[in-house]
């Protein structure tokens, strides 16, 4: 886990939350950032823009924090550049 | 005055055709009507499926010139219209004309118009768009082809609640026949979401469903989208007696609420207000109610919350209540969806079968009632309900009884 990945990840959450970037830190949960359901989908669409990612329904279904979301999209970013290389 | 309010004609386009018979044909069988999308290009969203009406030729219902003022959602309404006026078999004089009502609900209006029209401009880089765009896109554009076809000249209006539209239209009909403030109503909803743009708009929401919907299953992954309209005659119970009509089924009771909660997740207490202010205003004790069209969409919210609500209506009584989802076959119409699942709901009085749960697998411990997994089953039940829940906290419940 990068900390450029990381700064990305939580700056797109920060821009999408209209809050403070340094209050969005890698052990915070959703619930302690009040991201609610429809923030989590909002979020989402922002990081598929920011990354240029397909991210899918069953893969963010679980994500709870900052550090699953910078996780799951470093999976995501891997799986892309494999795919690429092919 | 109160009156008793009999529903006289039905009428439905769907998934599963272009009649209400047919609608009723698919539900009894437990079939369904989720195909492969083809309104729009495959692989142009994530979802591949959805309920759409099949083989539908706007030239088998109008002239080619009334065709062009008529969005797709629009045609729908008047489609249904029809059919439920020539089963109810009331023919419309100037004077009956002004004491009739038409109640339609509808979510988006002409979306495909819009998305058409914003084509040209966006896209092909056309300066203009078809002067034709607001009176096809227009949310009230069914129902006032619904008025010109028949001479209404009462009060007619449509209703935008996403996905309670049509439980709030025809509960504003009920109460309209009811009061004796019309004598007849023209009641329903319809609904054509499945535009490239507002199926994006749904992609986004991330709530619709990568193969089918499985309402109160484990593993349900979401709803499925849907499109038609279903349409109702209302009339007193004594004006039907006294013209020989036959009475198809009675709306007995309409209850609303708001969760004033959030735009989006539903809230269990706000739908148990609606239920129970629908049986206050039904004058009914929990204990009557036999059936239970649910909302049911298939999402993990809603499914887990609506189960949550009519067991804390219902009490003990929630353990012997058939409850399923008829949007596992249909699928979720939105505006429409309401003015279905009333076709559905009095379909299922009438005929003692009730509509299964399709496509259910594995039982949830968070929806733990008898949602009547796949198979129809036979039930003789007097009294049900059909519940509404939309986007922005919005609920509305139908009381529907059998035909006596």
């Amino acid at each position: 886990m990068s900390d450029d990945l990381i700064s990305r990840v939580t700056g797109v959450i920060a821009k999408t939350q209209k809050i403070p970037p340094e209050t969005v830190t890698i052990d915070k949960s959703f619930e302690e950032l009040k991201i609610d359901s429809l923030d989590g989908i909002n979020i989402l669409f922002a990081l598929e823009g920011e990354f240029d990612l397909d991210i899918p329904d069953d893969a963010a279904r679980s994500i709870r924090t900052v550090r699953e979301m910078v996780e799951g999209i470093e999976k995501l970013l891997a799986a892309k550049s494999a795919e690429t290389q092919k | 005055m109160t009156r008793r309010v009999a529903v006289t004609g039905i009428g439905a386009i769907s998934g599963f055709g272009q009649t209400f018979p047919e609608l009723w044909a698919g539900l009894a069988a437990g079939k369904n009507a989720i195909r492969p999308l083809t309104l729009v290009a495959p692989g142009a969203v994530r979802f591949p499926n959805a309920a759409e009406v099949p083989d539908y030729d706007p030239s088998q219902h109008f002239e080619e010139k009334e065709a062009l003022l008529l969005d797709r959602f629009a045609q729908f309404a008047a489609v249904a219209a029809r059919e439920a006026v020539r089963a109810s078999g009331i023919e419309f004089s100037p004077e009956l004309g002004e004491r009739t009502a038409i109640a339609l609900g509808c979510s988006g209006g002409g979306k495909s118009t819009e998305d058409d029209g914003f084509h040209h401009l966006y896209a092909l880089k056309e300066p203009r768009v078809s002067p034709l765009t607001i009176a096809r896109a227009m949310s009230n554009a069914g129902a006032s082809r619904v008025s010109f076809e028949y001479g209404i000249t009462g009060p007619v209006f449509t209703l935008s609640t996403a996905c309670s539209s049509a439980n709030h239209a025809i509960g504003q009909a009920f109460r309209m026949v009811r009061s004796g403030e019309v004598e007849v109503a023209i009641a329903g909803g319809s609904e054509a979401p499945l535009s490239l743009g507002f199926l994006k708009a749904w992609e986004a929401m991330r709530v619709v469903s990568p193969d089918t919907c499985r309402p109160f299953s484990r593993d349900r992954r979401g709803l499925i989208l849907g499109e038609g309209a279903a349409v109702l005659v209302l009339e007193p119970v004594e004006r039907a007696q006294a013209r020989g009509a036959t009475i198809l089924g009675e709306i007995a009771g309409f209850g609303m609420s708001s969760d004033a909660h959030h735009i989006t997740q539903p809230s269990a207490v706000g739908a148990a207000r609606a239920i129970r202010a629908a049986l206050a205003d039904a004058e009914l004790s929990p204990e009557a109610i036999g059936y239970v069209n649910a909302h049911g969409t298939g999402t993990l919210a809603n499914d887990a919350t609506e189960t949550e609500a009519i067991k804390n209506v219902f009490g003990e009584h929630a353990r012997k209540l058939l409850v399923s989802s008829t949007k596992s076959m249909h699928g979720h119409a939105l505006g429409a969806a309401g003015a279905l699942e009333a076709a559905a709901t009095l379909g299922a009085l009438q005929a003692g079968l009730i509509p299964p749960t399709a496509n259910f697998t594995t039982p949830d411990p968070s929806c733990d009632l008898d949602v009547v997994p796949n198979t129809p089953r036979q039930a003789q039940i007097e009294w049900a309900i059909s519940n509404s829940f939309a986007f922005g906290g919005l609920n509305a419940v139908l009381i529907f009884r059998k035909s006596t």
